[in-house]
């Protein structure tokens, strides 16, 4: 009999506690800074253009096959607007087979791919599943009007390839990644063709 | 005049909630009583073993999350483990640490939530396990503050682990851990003395210490039965070779022994957490990551992310909050596993699952299931 008396008298102390819950469409939780919502594309604001230049690094090692890119020449390199040789051209994620697993942002040398650290990262439903493949507009949308404020950007691929960025030399670094032949060993380097 | 009766088969899933997922019981019954009992699984099987087979090896980090998905750190653990022993690879210390506090968050989640729907089952419907998914949610904001996941955290890497926590993590784990002795003090007052819970599974489902090992039942199910045999003392793995703790160890081998066993555990997570939090050491966290100082173990111009272990196979094994969790990997030199192979605790704890039911009630079965606490992602893979 003990034990159920305890037993009640845990419910009933319980019942006065402050509910722990939010109500949660109306009100959410503050998400830290390393949550890992779908991931999108950052936009460069000072070149105008996205970060990504189509390495498809992310394509290669993604578990899940559910990214694909393709890389262009970048037409404001040869207007010298841009130190970027090579841009991305189409770029698709299919979010119905994304895993959330980082591995795209880890891989990523040019820090162009974060994970949504938003709620709208994680707040996607749809009618129809060809609604969550997206495309380079929509991916880069977030990053472009501000609404991802804080981007969680750890040179996490950095430190798997050896290459490490120093201060100011971000630019440099993407312009001698972005030369063809250089662009080719990166690649070689970080695939080892898996 | 003599009543002619026949056995009845009744089917306790696949849709069922006491079977914790999509998993099959079908009981033979003479009136109440349970005179054969067969499972049939194989409805969440998602060919892990072979996906695997096409995948690098890091790319097979974030499949391990979903094998056991209620304790995704230890199942990320045991298989980096078996590819650090294949590539002969050793984590830096900070790692080392990391892994056991996260592997010790990760267990004290994943018992709450064991004990939690063991009341269920036991007919205490869902008071208990919101109390338990209380406390489960602020590790899974850990887990989220560090890695930025709840469930599939994919925090391990070869090597070590993949980032390092953030400084506000250590705070809210301090707080977070004076806290949760008075949480665990509430569920045993709870539960633990509560006379229905008691004459539930006191004596039901008993597992002879003899019958458990010929079993090769591991984890809290074995020590309920009286063998005190953790991996973590047996062959230490992480940090736990610096740390203090106790075996919890039943008595009885019945189904009430192991839910005690579950609660003491919880208790013993908690006293690793405080030794860990504590005695982590400063540095690096990923012996692949190239420092100013140190150079990568692993030569280039192979990351870890394309690592091709030497030839050769490897099997590690670790206390999983369910059991002995052991991965066994061949590797032909490739970036990718010739072989994958999971000996998961859910699935092996099961097989005396008919030895224990056979001669009870049904109701008894739906209680030894639930003590069994198996993860179907783990039993089909």
């Amino acid at each position: 009999m003990l034990g159920m008396v305890k037993a009640i008298g845990t419910t009933l102390r319980a019942a006065f506690r402050k509910p722990v819950t939010v109500q949660y469409p109306t009100e959410k939780k503050d998400l830290p800074h390393r949550s890992r919502g779908f991931p999108v594309l950052l936009w460069d604001f000072e070149k105008t253009e996205p970060f990504c230049t189509g390495c498809q690094v992310c394509a290669r090692y993604c578990p899940v096959d559910c990214i694909t890119v393709t890389m262009k020449d970048n037409p404001k390199f040869a207007e010298g607007k841009s130190k970027r040789k090579k841009i991305v051209d189409k770029f698709y994620l299919d979010y119905a087979r994304c895993m959330r697993c980082d591995i795209c942002v880890e891989v990523c040398n040019f820090d162009a791919i974060v994970m949504n650290n938003t709620w709208e990262g994680v707040e996607l439903s749809r009618y129809d599943r060809q609604d969550l493949v997206m495309d380079l507009p929509e991916l880069l949308r977030q990053s472009r009007t501000g609404d991802l404020e804080d981007p969680f950007r750890e040179p996490m691929g950095v430190a798997h390839s050896g290459w490490a960025p120093k201060a100011g030399e971000e630019d440099e670094q993407a312009a001698q990644a972005a030369q063809p032949a250089a662009a080719a060993g990166e690649a070689a380097k970080e695939g080892g063709e898996g | 005049m003599t009543l002619k009766t026949e056995p009845f088969v009744v089917n306790v899933g696949p849709q069922h909630p006491s079977t914790h997922g999509v998993f099959r019981l079908r009981l033979t019954l003479d009136g109440e009583k349970i005179i054969d009992a067969d499972m049939v699984m194989g409805y969440l099987h998602r060919s892990m073993e072979k996906l695997a087979e096409e995948r690098t090896y890091t790319q097979n980090i974030p499949f391990t999350d979903r094998t056991d998905y209620l304790a995704a750190m230890t199942g990320n653990l045991a298989y980096v483990i078996a590819v650090e022993n294949l590539a002969g690879v050793e984590p830096p210390e900070r790692a080392q640490w990391l892994r056991t506090i996260m592997s010790e968050l990760q267990r004290f989640a994943s018992h709450s939530m064991a004990i939690g729907i063991f009341a269920n089952d036991c007919g205490a419907w869902q008071t208990p396990v919101m109390h338990m998914f209380r406390d489960r949610e602020k590790i899974l904001d850990l887990f989220e503050m560090a890695c930025g996941a709840r469930l599939t955290t994919n925090y391990m890497r070869i090597g070590g682990v993949s980032r390092d926590i953030p400084p506000e993590f250590m705070p809210t784990a301090t707080k977070l851990l004076k806290d949760l002795p008075k949480r665990l003090d509430e569920y045993e007052n709870l539960l633990l003395e509560n006379e229905i819970i008691v004459a539930r599974s006191r004596g039901v489902g008993v597992l002879t210490a003899e019958q458990a090992m010929a079993h090769s039942v591991s984890g809290p199910m074995l020590r309920a039965s009286g063998v005190a045999w953790d991996i973590r003392k047996a062959d230490p793995y992480a940090a736990y070779d610096k740390l203090d703790f106790d075996i919890a160890v039943g008595t009885h081998g019945d189904v009430y022994d192991r839910f005690v066993v579950r609660v003491a555990e919880m208790r013993q997570s908690l006293h690793i957490l405080e030794q860990a939090l504590e005695m982590m050491p400063e540095g690096p966290v990923n012996a692949m990551q190239p420092t100013a100082t140190v150079q990568p173990a692993w030569s280039a111009p192979t990351g870890p992310l394309a690592i091709r272990p030497p030839e050769g196979e490897a099997y590690a094994r670790i206390e999983s909050p369910r059991g002995e969790l052991g991965f066994y990997l061949i590797s032909d030199g490739g970036p990718a596993p010739f072989r994958f192979h999971i000996r998961s605790p859910s699935f092996i704890n099961l097989t005396p699952l008919a030895l224990m039911t056979v001669g009870s009630t049904v109701a008894d079965a739906i209680v030894i299931l639930g003590s069994v606490d198996i993860v179907v992602g783990e039993v089909d893979r």
